[in-house]
């Protein structure tokens, strides 16, 4: 219990750290922010300006393409953006099991930040055919907690190389497509307003994929943060 | 004779499933034909795939334990090896499939996993291009390995098992070994999985002898 009570205390302040320095850097915020704006807007210039209405598929994997681009624009800075000194100093203070899930838990929260602006600004641009808007939200949860575990990871394997954003989109995006194509299947589901007990398989496998990233993450993130 | 008889075992079946293969009695189903010979070659490719993919994770989880750089080349190795027999399995997969669903490459969540997988694997070998420390591209590329291949299981175990599948036993399809194989061929399949398997182990430990020369050599 005491141990218990120890971690969590020490993911707390982890996590309140990574706040507050991506508030003190707000320009990279806003920078994301600013990033799924445009390519949203690109997106309503190319596709619904010419053709009236998109089908209904194209809207969906549309989005979740913009989505995951965010994803692993905002989470590749997730280990660069603090020098190696600083790394180090961190190294002495916090166990790696704390390092991680304060970093998963904190890109969980920007990502679902990310996207539910983005879901908003693209409802507005390209129009809302979805029909269950809360089946809709419990996928992009979903989403949100399964790319940040993953791409948190990856983005510590890539951190220590030196072509990293290279390198990021070529691990991160096969090991994520099972994902993406659970949670397109789970979207579209929920854009033809299908009854919720046909989905219960999706959001079964989605929450053990995640649990797995997680499990795995912890398991391996120390022999990551030695090096 | 203590570590050559599973070469020569390995040689034995393979000789046993090729001339079965091309020259055997099989059962005529509709469809299928002949053609269900493929599945002596293209059936056990993949399940040697899994086992090779299995033993570099295996090895990269033993490298991360005890840093032992022998240990990583083991695990590139496997890994070469089961992107070698991925590549087969989809060679001969695509054959077989133009001959009974009409397609080179159908759309099937199976070919989409392997094709995944073969993307996995070969962004693990950009990811170790790009490390020049011996140790640390090790340590990267085994923690890459471990994590690739607890994501990839689920997309080739599970997910085809949801979804429509063409191939037997996914889908709502009956599994190949209720209906179609006879006994007879049965008794060419399961060693046909031995024999390919220890081709893809000889294969990985010839490579490894030659990694471990040429690092003796450059010293």
């Amino acid at each position: 219990m005491q141990l218990f009570y120890k971690t969590m205390q020490e993911l707390k302040a982890l996590i309140e750290k990574e706040i507050r320095l991506e508030w003190r850097q707000r320009y990279a915020l806003n920078g994301m922010i600013l990033y799924i704006v445009s390519t949203v807007f690109v997106c309503y210039i190319s596709f619904a300006l010419k053709i009236k209405g998109m089908e209904p598929i194209t809207w969906n994997t549309l989005l979740w393409i913009i989505l995951l681009f965010t994803a692993v624009n905002s989470i590749t800075k997730s280990f660069t953006q603090e020098r190696a000194g600083r790394q180090l100093y961190y190294y002495t203070l916090a166990s790696p099991q704390g390092i991680i899930l304060s970093k998963i838990i904190y890109n969980i929260v920007l990502l679902l930040t990310l996207s539910l602006i983005g879901l908003f600004i693209y409802i507005v641009f390209l129009g809302n055919p979805v029909q269950n808007l809360v089946m809709y939200l419990t996928a992009i949860i979903l989403g949100a907690i399964g790319f940040s575990s993953t791409l948190t990871m990856v983005a510590g394997i890539a951190s220590k190389a030196e072509n990293t954003s290279t390198l990021m989109a070529v691990l991160s995006f096969p090991i994520i497509l099972p994902m993406l194509s659970m949670l397109i299947r789970l979207s579209k589901n929920a854009m033809d307003g299908l009854e919720w007990n046909t989905s219960y398989d999706e959001i079964l496998i989605l929450l053990a994929i995640d649990a797995i990233v997680i499990a795995i993450s912890y398991l391996l993130f120390p022999f990551l943060w030695r090096s | 004779m203590k570590k050559t008889w599973w070469k020569i075992l390995c040689v034995v079946i393979l000789f046993y499933t090729i001339i079965q293969g091309l020259g055997g009695i099989v059962p005529r189903q509709p469809i299928l034909n002949e053609t269900i010979r493929n599945v002596y070659f293209h059936v056990p490719l993949w399940f040697g795939m899994m086992t090779l993919m299995t033993a570099s994770m295996w090895f990269a989880i033993k490298y991360l334990r005890n840093g032992n750089i022998q240990d990583d080349e083991y695990s590139v190795e496997f890994a070469n090896v089961a992107i070698f027999f991925g590549i087969l399995g989809f060679m001969t997969g695509s054959l077989w499939g133009q001959y009974t669903w009409g397609d080179w490459l159908p759309k099937d969540p199976k070919i989409i996993a392997v094709e995944v997988g073969l993307l996995i694997y070969s962004s693990y070998f950009i990811l170790r291009s790009s490390f020049e420390d011996e140790q640390r591209k090790a340590r990267l590329s085994a923690i890459y390995n471990i994590f690739a291949f607890a994501t990839f299981i689920p997309l080739v175990w599970i997910l085809p098992r949801l979804t429509d599948s063409l191939h037997p036993g996914n889908g709502g399809n009956p599994a190949f070994g209720k209906y179609d194989m006879d006994n007879s061929m049965r008794m060419v399949f399961y060693p046909a999985i031995i024999g390919w398997t220890l081709l893809g182990v000889w294969i990985t430990s010839l490579r490894i002898r030659l990694r471990a020369i040429e690092r003796l050599g450059s010293n």
